[in-house]
């Protein structure tokens, strides 16, 4: 990145397939980039600070808080959010999971929630539970672990 | 739903005058002839139903959607009423502008204390029952015959005698046009198709793919954004801040004073507008709190203990003091329960926009009347100038009916008059601003006769109250009735054991933290104080927690049916698997009855493994036995997150956890299998959003006595060096 004299450059960032050029500082966390520099607004802010998880985002394929991740880090890496997640037109297997289980309460987490499962899946196409309890951390406040349980396995077999 | 929710009120304020303040709710044309329309200009049948020429049912839902599933509980109940077919209907919000301009037809908005349902299901009702007679009606008159020759199913009309059909759509707006019926016979229970059924929530589609919109990702062309730090000790207030030292800073606008104790910085982009502020030198006056600790509250509220100090009785008889002075034998122990944070998983925002003469808001509220209340208060306007349009929660569980951060939008709002601004407070802010679970402690005293048998329980609270700071027009002569909730001698919170000499007292001690509605509210610490203590009392006297429970609950039939049904199923007359050791609890609160019962194991005295749960509730009627499973399920990990990893502690005058990293919430590997049984048996509606949490803790801690001897008599475990295995 080129910083000009106030700290500031334009990031090349490639988010759902498409290179945007965003004018943004480079320490700006890559959640607040993607959220207001780029408008996207599924991926969600919990606490700032790695605990929640409501931000995930897919950085070369690997779950990422993205509030934890600068743009200056992301700069040229393949970044999917909520939004990227279908192809083609279809839905993702793990949000046809979700649709089918009926998991979202509030709902507020699980676009955070979905992204690192599907990550998980990319990489451990059949996890068990105990797989599960490790890889997937996120909080829910309204409880929809079970559900999002179900609904991880559904996915798996799907 | 959210393609709906930006309604344009002027197209239903067709004339204010109009709206009889005896109107009845929502049954009822306010406008004497005329067709009420909606944005798209399709009739309204009565307020609660606009059908569309494709035959769309749009079911209004004046109470707020926050994950609880009521918004899909109240469509179905009012689509049960007006025969329509389900794969048709869509919700849509009114506006508390509206519903004030139209004389309330919506009724109440405010979604708390499990009120969603039990609160509106016969208004809503009718309110269906109602339409579908219109909509019979104009038919009927189309076809030039009786209408007790026709029926209504499905969304479609048919002539008995000769089999003709019409869709709603066709004759909505004839319907519209006719005047209401005034009796309507609502359906029985059993007679239900769409209410009753687990049917899919009308609101899952755009929470897997990021479109919905909740209030923090409102947007409106030419928006600015907000972030706010308030003092940092309740009551404080702004002293002094030095504007000249970030007004060069990236995308800095404007720094507002908001109040007396908060600075605002607006700025381009939020990030920018926190970057800023977290660099802004700001003088606080801390004010008359600045040295109160959670260590000098505790030592106040341990005055309130004694029996000398000032008491309100929430419920009496006998003479308990006197019994307790010759029993045989008495047990005592001393409680307490600490300050929590909703911690709403979106931190509290609203936008709002203020032209100079007119406001319009957009947020996240349990309480939409009271956030126009507020925003037409702030706002300097008439209250026909303001509306406020809500947008679906991101979690509420009681915070989110407080409208604090409604009235700082709308301040700063004022200070940019033209410019849309979007105010949302960092988690620090969320933490720290909280209207926190009330903090009290609890003395239990029983007295035993010399067979062993109960004859005394006094139960002395010492702490906060929540309605003498948030709804002081609810007191009973000084008295917090809320504070005695699941111990009442009746009602819709009513303690489930008769005990010949009873005295349960409320010492009021109101520390300067601002106590609020937190999910279960007073049933969360009433139920850990009497079931822990009926566990102990049994264990006392050498008696299985269970039979001795029964033996004081022969005159409260429902709180022992789900009691009796949690024991059943999780085997209490068998012994549990080697290692595993059970406990169990009760309560009614919200007017429904709920139990508990907890498998847990321990390693090394102090790592927690929940098993198995098993969650029995009778809520009189199930509208949605989905989404009440759910509910339940739920509750154990908002009420085990507290029991486990909440508690709020003060210092200096402010609330010392800023974050999740201090004030933890469950993960999934720490979820317990819930099994949930629910067993409605009719002629009451009780809530079912809350009342169960109030058992999640007593439950596993009666279930930590059995596996270690070890009471627990205070909340959170962390403190304790306990935590989940």
């Amino acid at each position: 990145m080129e910083l000009d004299q106030k700290g500031t450059a334009m990031a090349n960032l490639t988010i759902n397939g498409k290179k945007i050029e965003i004018d943004v500082e480079p320490d700006t966390p890559l959640l607040w980039a993607i959220r207001e520099n780029i408008g996207l607004t599924g991926t969600k802010y919990g606490c700032g600070i790695a605990q929640c998880g409501a931000c995930t985002v897919h950085v070369d394929g690997v779950a990422m808080r993205s509030c934890g991740v600068l743009v200056s880090e992301a700069d040229g890496k393949e970044i999917t959010t909520i939004e990227g997640l279908a192809a083609d037109g279809k839905l993702h297997k793990v949000q046809q999971a979700w649709i089918a289980h009926d998991v979202p309460q509030c709902g507020y987490c699980q676009t955070g929630m979905i992204m690192a499962v599907a990550a998980l899946l990319k990489d451990n196409p059949k996890p068990t539970d105990q797989d599960i309890d490790e890889a997937i951390t996120n909080i829910c406040r309204c409880g929809t672990f079970a559900q999002v349980r179900e609904a991880i396995h559904t996915a798996a077999n799907a | 739903m959210n393609q709906h929710v930006m309604l344009n009120r002027r197209a239903f304020v067709i004339g204010t005058a109009a709206a009889g303040a005896g109107l009845a709710l929502g049954f009822n044309l306010p406008f004497g002839g005329a067709v009420a329309r909606a944005a798209d200009g399709s009739p309204e049948v009565n307020a609660w139903v606009v059908i569309r020429p494709d035959d769309t049912v749009v079911i209004r839902i004046a109470r707020s959607e926050m994950g609880q599933g009521s918004l899909t509980g109240l469509a179905q109940l009012v689509a049960e009423e007006l025969e329509c077919d389900w794969s048709k209907v869509t919700t849509e919000y009114p506006t508390p502008g509206q519903s004030a301009a139209r004389g309330r037809p919506w009724g109440d908005f405010s979604t708390g204390g499990s009120r969603g349902i039990r609160g509106s299901h016969d208004y809503v009702r009718k309110g269906g029952a109602t339409a579908r007679l219109m909509l019979i009606q104009a038919a009927a008159n189309e076809w030039k015959v009786p209408a007790s020759e026709c029926s209504a199913a499905s969304s479609v009309i048919t002539h008995l005698p000769t089999g003709r059909t019409t869709t709603y759509g066709k004759v909505a707006e004839a319907a519209a046009k006719l005047s209401p019926p005034s009796d309507v016979k609502l359906k029985d229970a059993k007679e239900w198709k769409i209410a009753g059924k687990g049917l899919k929530r009308l609101d899952t589609a755009d929470k897997t793919t990021g479109a919905m919109v909740y209030g923090i990702d409102f947007k409106l062309p030419g928006m600015l954004n907000a972030a706010i730090k308030d003092c940092p000790v309740f009551g404080g207030k702004v002293k002094s801040f030095d504007e000249a030292k970030i007004t060069n800073m990236k995308g800095v606008k404007k720094v507002v004073k908001v109040g007396d104790s908060a600075v605002a910085v607006v700025a381009d982009t939020w990030w920018h507008a926190k970057t800023a502020l977290d660099a802004l030198p700001i003088v606080w006056d801390e004010g008359p709190n600045a040295q109160t600790s959670s260590e000098t509250i505790s030592k106040w509220l341990a005055e309130g203990l004694e029996p000398s100090q000032a008491a309100f009785v929430g419920n009496q008889n006998g003479n308990a003091m006197a019994e307790i002075g010759r029993a045989a034998k008495v047990v005592e122990a001393v409680y307490n329960y600490p300050y929590q944070n909703q911690a709403t998983m979106e931190p509290m925002n609203a936008t709002a926009l203020h032209t100079g003469d007119k406001l319009d808001v957009w947020c996240g509220t349990q309480n939409g009347e009271a956030a126009f209340a507020t925003a037409v208060q702030a706002s300097g306007l008439s209250a026909d100038k303001c509306d406020v349009h809500k947008l679906i929660l991101g979690g509420g569980f009681g915070r989110r009916g407080q409208s604090d951060y409604v009235r700082q939008a709308v301040l700063i709002a004022k200070e940019m008059q033209g410019t849309p601004i979007k105010l949302l407070w960092s988690r620090e802010e969320d933490m720290q601003h909280g209207f926190y679970h009330p903090v009290t402690q609890c003395r239990m005293v029983g007295a035993f006769d010399a067979d062993n048998n109960l004859t005394a329980l006094r139960m002395r609270i010492s702490g906060q109250s929540i309605l003498a700071r948030l709804r002081p027009e609810a007191m009973i002569n000084g008295m917090d009735p809320a504070t005695f909730q699941g111990l009442a001698p009746g009602g819709e919170a009513a303690i489930g054991y008769s005990i010949p000499n009873l005295l349960i007292e409320h010492s009021m001690r109101n520390p300067h933290v601002p106590p609020g509605f937190w999910r279960g509210v007073n049933i969360n610490p009433n139920t850990i104080y009497l079931e822990s203590f009926m566990d102990e009392l049994a264990h006392a006297v050498g008696q299985d927690p269970l039979a001795f429970r029964r033996k004081l609950m022969g005159g409260h039939p429902k709180h022992l049916a789900v009691l009796n049904a949690v024991a059943e199923r999780i085997g209490w007359d068998k012994p549990p698997p080697k290692g595993v050791y059970r406990g169990l609890a009760q309560v009614m609160g919200y007017g429904s009855y709920v139990a508990g019962a907890a498998e847990i194991s321990v390693t090394d005295g102090n790592k927690i493994k929940v098993h198995r749960i098993v969650a029995a509730t009778d809520p009189g009627y199930v509208v949605n036995p989905a989404q009440v499973e759910r509910q339940v399920a739920g509750s154990f990990v908002y009420g085990l997150s507290a029991l486990f990893y909440g508690g709020c502690t003060v210092k200096d005058g402010r609330i010392e956890q800023t974050n999740f990293d201090t004030y933890n919430s469950m993960r999934i590997s720490e979820m317990p299998k819930v099994e949930t049984i629910l067993m409605p048996s009719g002629g009451f509606w009780g809530g079912v959003g809350e009342p169960t949490i109030g058992v999640a803790a007593p439950a596993v801690l009666n279930a930590y006595f059995a596996a270690t001897g070890k009471r627990i008599r205070s909340v959170p475990l962390r403190q304790q060096n306990i935590s989940f295995a």
